[in-house]
């Protein structure tokens, strides 16, 4: 939505005929051949979640053991209906299975909830946002190690926290966010990474969860309570156990499953009922970070609303933030050259050679990523496509960005050399990428990323990662991430 | 080939981006989201102080009601826990509708006040509420003047 406004604010106006020259033609076909080809932001992902039903429904990369959740829950309740419930209709009354039923389909929803929501993940910097931390922190920092883990203390209600620089992500992570390294991920508010439910439980799906293990306790608890009535009214008139086990075997298999999860589902409850009360994460507990252990004596929670009622209320029904990630809206380089007109685009790349030449003239006055080649025609989505496709070349999608992205590329690459050709070597090597990366997704992002690593991570600072796959991914991410969108 | 390019610089006369200022968010209240209001260095010759301030004032006001824990959010909140989490779903939540209100009070300002100026405000939820990006645009023939990359940009004082 915000595309085409801008671009009826743009404060240039590309009017002025540009004469084309020769070379980009060819690319210009090509670009218009990719303009078809465009590519949802899920499908760029950078962390290693899964998506489906184009991109609505989010997972983590390892499901974990979701399938077994599912799987043990539908065949517990399943024996429960079939084996249990017409002995327990005759003789007690119909609200059994009623109750049975209702926290049935509550626990299925909010686990499927909990399990395909995005829990908060955030999106990872742009090269822009990089490159500024990157100046405020160390103006001069070297390529040759890694600096020292960076952290910033901001004071919240006068206590005084760490905020720590996230490698891969190339940002401060807000209070409470904590990089997930099974999805790859920073989430906000950060509880823990569940397998059980093959997923992070985070700010957005924290209050799933929650109504998850409460409702499982009390289904496991119900159903528990039911068998052993069931068993105990069969057992009546002195036939006994085995009697009664005989004639209804599944409801063994009932009493099994349910009295070995109706303890640990029921702990799990009422640890998360305290942490809800006091407005804690699973993380922050286990790291005792508010409890004093870290060695200050003072160190209270400072989120805590210092009432239980208020902290109920502000993490179980407090309001639903947004999702960062805009996973089915458009990657917007080529969206950009799905919505803007031919013209928009032939401007665009003799404009980025001029600021090529530029650049070289100025080019120890730009210092890193500060500044994009690309002649934004106003629109914020393009301008940020456009800057990490400058920094890195092989990760483009497609050739309107790959054009800024070989002058800049080659600008950014300025540290070591920026040799004219080189953008042409790097466009050459995304095109054979692209068409690969087309079938494939993701997957076939790496080998396009693997040529240009070495002069990236030459030319980038420090914290670009300590090793060959983070880079990968930071190389990655950044173009990819630079441009989230509500969704 | 440079020669070229010189012919078209000469040619062209339009704005390119120069730099982008990032406002960082305020965490002295906690995770709520709010803007640093400290005038970033760099935008002092393309911008009066107060107008920008003014901006991210009211752009915190619009997020601190999109957070607001009060009697609507708590039915809401209620309703969606008794429904089984369905509603979200069905319903645009009462965050998203400030969102929407947030997305046009920027137009809005771009048009009005940036634009002119020619700078670009650029929606926070699009860099995933970390910063407020503030575009600046120069006209190419004094792109020279604006990289006053200062060390010291706007976003330097986090506290």
């Amino acid at each position: 939505m915000n595309n085409c406004e801008y671009q009826q604010i743009d404060p240039q106006a590309l009017s002025t005929p540009i004469p084309t020259p020769t070379l980009p033609q060819p690319t210009v076909v090509v670009e218009k051949e990719k303009r078809e080809k465009a590519r949802k932001k899920w499908e760029v992902f950078p962390g290693k979640n899964r998506f489906y039903c184009d991109g609505r429904i989010i997972v983590a990369g390892q499901s974990g053991v979701l399938p077994l959740t599912i799987g043990l829950i539908l065949v517990t309740t399943g024996l429960f209906f079939v084996f249990d419930c017409p002995f327990l209709v005759k003789h007690l009354t119909v609200f059994i299975p009623a109750i049975g039923g209702v926290l049935f389909v509550f626990v299925v929803i909010s686990l499927l909830q909990t399990s395909f929501t995005d829990p908060g993940i955030l999106p990872r910097a742009t090269p822009d946002e990089a490159a500024d931390i990157e100046r405020q922190i160390d103006s001069s920092g070297s390529s040759s190690y890694r600096p020292p883990p960076r952290t910033k203390e901001v004071m919240i209600n006068q206590q005084v926290v760490k905020l720590k620089y996230c490698f891969t992500c190339k940002m401060f992570r807000p209070p409470r966010t904590s990089h997930c390294s099974l999805c790859d991920n920073c989430v906000e508010r950060f509880d823990h990474h569940c397998p059980w439910v093959g997923n992070c439980v985070g700010k957005r799906n924290y209050r799933f969860f929650y109504t998850f293990i409460v409702s499982l306790s009390f289904l496991t608890a119900f159903i528990f309570g039911c068998v052993a009535t069931h068993l105990a009214l069969r057992a009546q008139g002195g036939r006994g156990l085995m009697f009664a086990l005989q004639e209804s075997p599944a409801s063994a298999v009932e009493l099994v499953i349910c009295f070995f999860s109706v303890w640990s589902i029921l702990g799990l409850s009422g640890f998360h009922t305290y942490l809800v009360a006091s407005n804690l994460t699973t993380n922050e507990d286990i790291k005792g970070s508010w409890s004093g252990k870290s060695g200050a004596e003072d160190t209270v929670n400072p989120y805590s609303y210092n009432t239980i009622i208020t902290n109920c209320c502000s993490v179980l029904c407090g309001p639903m933030p947004p999702s960062l990630i805009d996973r089915r809206g458009f990657v917007p380089v080529e969206a950009s050259s799905q919505t803007s007109a031919t013209e928009m685009e032939l401007p665009m790349l003799p404009v980025k050679k001029e600021t090529n030449v530029c650049a070289q003239g100025t080019k120890d006055l730009l210092g890193s990523a500060s500044r994009s080649p690309c002649p934004t025609t106003g629109k914020p989505q393009p301008v940020a496509a456009a800057d990490p496709a400058v920094t890195f070349n092989p990760a483009l999608i497609s050739d309107p960005a790959a054009m800024p992205s070989l002058t800049c590329g080659g600008r950014h690459h300025s540290h070591t050399t920026s040799p004219p050709d080189e953008p042409r070597h790097h466009h050459h090597h995304h095109n054979r990428h692209h068409r690969t990366r087309s079938r494939r997704g993701r997957g076939s992002k790496r080998p396009a990323l693997h040529i240009s690593n070495p002069a990236y991570n030459a030319s980038l600072s420090p914290p670009s990662s300590p090793g060959p796959r983070p880079s990968h991914t930071g190389a990655r991410d950044p173009r990819r991430d630079s441009i989230v969108a509500l969704h | 080939m440079a020669t070229e390019f010189h012919n078209l610089q000469e040619l062209r006369h339009s704005a390119s981006l120069a730099t982008k200022v990032f406002i960082q968010r305020d965490y002295s209240e906690g995770t709520v989201c709010r803007f640093q209001t400290k005038f970033p260095s760099e935008l002092d010759s393309r911008i009066e102080r107060t107008l920008l301030e003014d901006t991210v004032k009211t752009l915190n006001t619009y997020y601190a009601e999109a957070e607001k824990m009060g009697g609507q959010s708590y039915m809401e909140g209620c309703l969606a826990c008794a429904t089984a989490y369905i509603i979200f779903l069905c319903m645009e939540t009462h965050y998203e509708k400030v969102l929407k209100k947030i997305s046009g009070y920027i137009q809005e300002q771009n048009e009005k006040i940036y634009a002119p100026r020619g700078l670009l405000l650029t929606d926070p939820i699009e860099r995933g509420m970390r910063v407020m990006e503030v575009s600046v645009f120069e006209d190419r023939g004094s792109s020279g003047s604006s990289l006053s990359s200062s060390a010291t940009s706007g976003g330097s004082a986090q506290r």
